[in-house]
């Protein structure tokens, strides 16, 4: 495992929806040069899990950043809980779903697809690119697709940098 | 010993005077609330002052509707005035609970507001360059004028608020219900929306015509197609907010065979009625193919106007980033224009 | 001078807000109006699709919403290149005349009436909609919200909601009025008839029977020579829906008629450090600053200024109470300010009869409502009379209907610079010696209610009416006196 920093060990804030994100995985963290971004990782309990897992078992890379948050099915990752995670600190919010045919309720994947691009429009218009928000398909086989969809998207929301929003209930945020 | 009439203040911030307006509009019954409280406040058609509000205790004023959204020092200060003088705050209509239309500003700027309305306007013959400043001298004499603040708030993101009145304007019959419910103190637990439990899908007239398995394969703006005046909506592809916004309006705006725009704001259990819209709208996509998803999405022209017409500043983004230049809807190509 | 403290807690700024400077000897030096907030909307209605302005800018004004709804739904009709069927328009009109009368009842009954009803210096706690009931009797203050009632039941059965309207589309309405409606709809005009020829009985006997009134309207404290602007139908009559905009000099002459579609051409606006709110002009004379007389290219709009503007009225009644208040003042046009308050009670009766004439039409029942056959969208323009005058939307789209630019000139952002002058004039002409007193200051606000200005709709910002500030300052710049009306 290489080095990292405590800062980025510690749970993320829990989500107002009473989340909190699992942050080791047994992964071989890779050495960012960037590491002061936070990636929210929504996995499918029936899929892209087992795909962390794998990946943690074949001591693949992973960056430091990733929080991952176990869900039963990527179809329930409502928009709302998407806005959470940008609200409650993470620079870029992943989706991980079941291959396309193989969802385990049939339909869920389905529904995240729909969901995904129409979200991707309405964050552009708040300001927030849409690198920083994706969805992807990875099977609890297949650690290294994992590993891999992890490290490209972080490294996207990485070269754009942390997201600052606006704290509405400070009021020194006032202008 | 008479009996003390419980003191009721109106005050309105940022807002248009629909809030008001619906006041009138509760007709001869105004005058049966007229009687049972004794108006402190309530500049559109009585005369108080300030310093009236000032002199009472903390706490005298038994009820303060204020509606509106905050977007200036002054507005924040009244609030704050009336919180302390009040035992009870309640947010009056959508500004107030949830930012409102006004609070679209928060997908602009500041900076932006200026530029269109001082020097991008076809009509500004503005050579000079002049905006409005804090400081100013009005041939020669000294003025001034409040900051132009950032962004919109809600009113429960300076005060502390008791209970909120939906809608926009509310209606008032819901207006009536709600001040009697506190006049006699029956009210539910502090937090509380003042108005039905349900989404307005549960009370729509046209629930009936909604399928199970509604798919939708082209989306038509209101304008494109005559709306059938029996059916659902969202059947027809028109996009309609009742899936994720709250009941209480009489379903005026389908009743006028035209699609709910979200005024109420979210239903109870719903956090960002704009993100529950996009997953209850875009789950009733007809695509199956990532391809169909991005052409089903690209047929809803401007996702954020539509889905937080009403709710931006209460959103869990809030406003817009002003980190760097955002790209916004899409078709807006013509920044010079106008 | 009595000078008077303030409390420093009290903050206005908030509010409209007249500054009054004494010099030396206490006399007005200058008065200066200020409008002090912004909200937007021509920068976030871009973006935004077309189809939605009606019901957004609506939002610009809760007072009178049904006035923005209208000229965007006309500014889209133009915009997406669509005429509406006869019966869409007919509905259109006959929703902005019911808006028209009750708002225009709403203003002389609560707003501006008072100030006549009680007189000018009556005390502040009498000179509200109270004491106008106390001085006409309750039965006629009860007539006053039955009417006001049903004009706003029309409005809700034909617009969906009577605040901020939901009817208006490209190329029609949402909705056809049911022929079942016709009878009720045809009462409701001929009571409104009655109604409005009752509120003018009522302003004749108030004020042209009182000499003192009389003298205050006709007088040369609210009095400014300016060019007038409004609508007019293609016989030059008065028109609240539609037509082209005319322009007359102070002489009465005819300036300008133009298109709406023209209308950047003949107006433009200047900005002012001190104020939110921009000052229109007529482009071709230029901005000459706040001066009125037969070189200034300030304009005034609202009911005066469209009774000034137009050769008659297009219904009878109205024809006749139109000649008469020509005949009173000797002449065309009439510059005195105060005379708005008639001419809007004319106006009352025009809408008025113009609902009877519309309930009669065959077509406002026929289920045709909608013209589907757009063209590829670009650029509109909307002008209606509101209440408060001339109201201009013009949007600029992509091709598929996306706003990328947005113009507003709202009412009374058109009296805005006539606001200040009418101001400062009253104010220089009351306050002598530094004599202050809060008759007199009621007096300044007067010239300032004359417009029934709606600074919710100047600003896109402020709420409602009335809320103003009067300070007055001494030559030292030390405020004597405030007064607030909230």
């Amino acid at each position: 495992m290489g080095a990292v920093p405590a800062s980025l060990l510690a749970p993320a804030a829990p989500l107002r929806l009473g989340i909190s994100p699992i942050t080791n995985f047994g992964w071989r963290f890779r050495r960012c040069s960037v590491t002061d971004v936070k990636l929210l990782t929504f996995v499918c309990n029936w899929c892209s899990y087992g795909g962390a897992d794998t990946a943690g078992g074949l001591k693949l890379e992973c960056p430091p950043g990733v929080r991952l948050v176990r869900v039963m099915c990527s179809g329930r990752v409502d928009a709302q809980l998407i806005l959470e995670g940008f609200r409650s600190g993470a620079d870029g919010v992943l989706v991980l779903g079941c291959h396309p045919g193989d969802c385990h309720y049939k339909e869920g994947n389905y529904v995240a697809q729909k969901r995904a691009p129409l979200l991707a429009r309405m964050l552009e218009q708040f300001g927030i690119e849409r690198e920083r928000f994706r969805i992807d398909w990875v099977s609890a086989g297949e650690g290294e697709r994992f590993s891999k969809v992890v490290n490209a998207m972080y490294d996207n929301v990485a070269r754009l940098g942390p997201l600052e929003l606006v704290d509405r209930k400070v009021e020194g945020s006032m202008r | 010993m008479i009996k003390q009439k419980p003191k009721v203040a109106f005050y309105w911030c940022a807002s248009c005077g629909g809030c008001e307006e619906t006041v009138v509009d509760l007709n001869a019954a105004i005058l049966d609330v007229a009687d049972a409280v004794d108006i402190v406040l309530w500049p559109v058609a009585l005369d108080f002052k300030y310093h009236h509000i000032e002199a009472l205790k903390d706490g005298d004023i038994a009820v303060s509707f204020i509606n509106g959204a905050i977007r200036t020092n002054e507005q924040a200060h009244i609030s704050k005035l009336l919180r302390q003088k009040s035992g009870l705050v309640v947010a009056f209509g959508s500004c107030a609970h949830t930012g409102g239309i006004p609070g679209l500003a928060n997908l602009t700027s500041r900076e932006e507001i200026f530029r269109t309305s001082f020097h991008e306007s076809p009509t500004v013959v503005n050579a000079s360059g002049t905006v409005p400043q804090e400081d100013s001298l009005a041939d020669g004499m000294p003025v001034r004028l409040p900051a132009f603040w950032e962004e919109v708030h809600t009113l429960d993101q300076w005060i502390d608020v008791d209970y909120y009145i939906p809608g926009c304007p509310p209606p008032p019959a819901l207006v009536l219900s709600a001040v009697t419910a506190i006049l006699e103190g029956k009210l539910p637990e502090k937090g509380s929306v003042l108005a039905p439990a349900k989404a307005l899908c549960d009370t729509c007239p046209r629930r009936k015509t909604k399928s199970e398995n509604t798919k939708i394969t082209k989306i038509h703006r209101p304008h494109e197609i005559i709306a059938d005046p029996e059916i659902c909506f969202l059947e027809q592809g028109i996009i309609c907010c009742g899936p994720a916004t709250r009941s209480g309006c009489g379903e005026v705006c389908i009743n006028g065979n035209m699609p709910c725009t979200g005024c109420f704001g979210p239903p109870p259990g719903v956090i960002d009625q704009g993100a529950k819209l996009i997953s209850a709208i875009s789950s009733l996509f007809n695509a199956k193919t990532k391809e169909e998803a991005m052409e089903m999405a690209r047929q809803v022209v401007d996702p954020a106007g539509t889905f937080h017409r009403y709710t931006v500043p209460s959103s869990l983004l809030g406003c817009r980033i002003h980190k760097k230049a955002a790209m916004p809807a899409d078709g807006r190509m013509d920044r010079e224009a106008a | 001078m009595k000078t008077i403290t303030v409390d420093p807690i009290t903050r206005l700024e908030g509010h409209g807000k007249i500054n009054i400077f004494l010099d030396d000897d206490g006399n007005v030096q200058k008065a200066i109006f200020q409008v002090p907030e912004l909200r937007g909307f021509e920068a976030f209605a871009i973006g935004r699709p077309a189809e939605d302005m009606p019901q957004i800018t609506s939002r610009i004004c809760g007072v009178c919403p049904t006035a923005h709804h209208m000229a965007a739904t006309k500014a889209l009709d133009d915009l997406f290149k669509v005429t509406p069927p006869p019966a869409a328009k007919a509905i259109r009109e006959l929703v902005n005349c019911a808006f028209m009368t009750e708002d225009h009842a709403l203003h002389f009954y609560f707003l501006g009436g008072p100030d006549f009803v009680l007189g000018p210096s009556a005390p502040p706690e009498q000179r509200n909609i109270l004491g106008v009931v106390g001085v006409v009797g309750k039965e006629i203050a009860g007539q006053v919200i039955d009417i006001r009632r049903r004009l706003r039941d029309l409005m809700a059965l034909c617009a969906g909601k009577p605040i901020h309207p939901v009817f208006g589309l490209p190329g029609g309405v949402a909705k056809a009025i049911p022929e079942s409606e016709r009878t009720q709809i045809q009462q409701l005009g001929r009571d409104t008839v009655k109604f409005a020829q009752f509120s003018l009985d009522l302003f004749r006997k108030i004020v042209l029977g009182n000499k003192d009134l009389l003298e205050l309207v006709t007088g040369d404290i609210y009095y400014n020579e300016t060019n007038y602007m409004g609508l007019v139908d293609a016989d030059n009559r008065l028109n609240l829906y539609d037509g082209d905009v005319r322009v007359v000099d102070p002489a009465g002459k005819e300036r300008l008629k133009f298109k709406p579609q023209d209308y950047a051409k003949h107006i433009a606006e200047h900005v002012e450090e001190w104020t939110y709110v921009k000052f229109p002009y007529l482009r071709d004379v230029g901005w000459r600053g706040f001066v009125d007389g037969p070189d200034s290219g300030l304009y005034r709009v609202a009911p005066l200024a469209r009774l000034n503007v137009a050769d008659g009225m297009a219904t009878p009644l109205a024809q006749a109470e139109y000649e008469r208040l020509y005949e009173t003042f000797g002449g065309k046009p009439v510059h005195h300010t105060l005379a708005n308050h008639w001419a809007r009670l004319i106006e009352l009766l025009y809408a008025a009869e113009r609902i009877t004439e519309l309930a009669d039409l065959p077509e406002l029942t026929s289920p045709d409502i909608r013209n589907l056959d757009f063209g590829i969208p670009s650029e509109g323009v909307g002008i209606v009379e509101a209440p408060r005058g001339t109201l201009i939307h013009h949007y600029k789209s992509d091709e598929r209907g996306v706003l990328t630019g947005c113009n507003l000139i709202v009412a009374t952002v058109g009296n805005s610079a006539a606001i200040c002058m009418s101001i400062d004039r009253a104010a220089k002409k009351l306050i002598k010696n530094g004599n202050v007193n809060e008759g007199l200051l009621n007096m300044v606000e007067m010239a300032f209610r004359a417009y029934d200005p709606c600074l919710s709709c100047a600003t896109h910002a402020l709420p409602g009416e009335m809320p103003l500030a009067v300070e007055i300052i001494d030559s030292k710049g030390v405020i004597v006196q405030r007064l607030e009306r909230r």
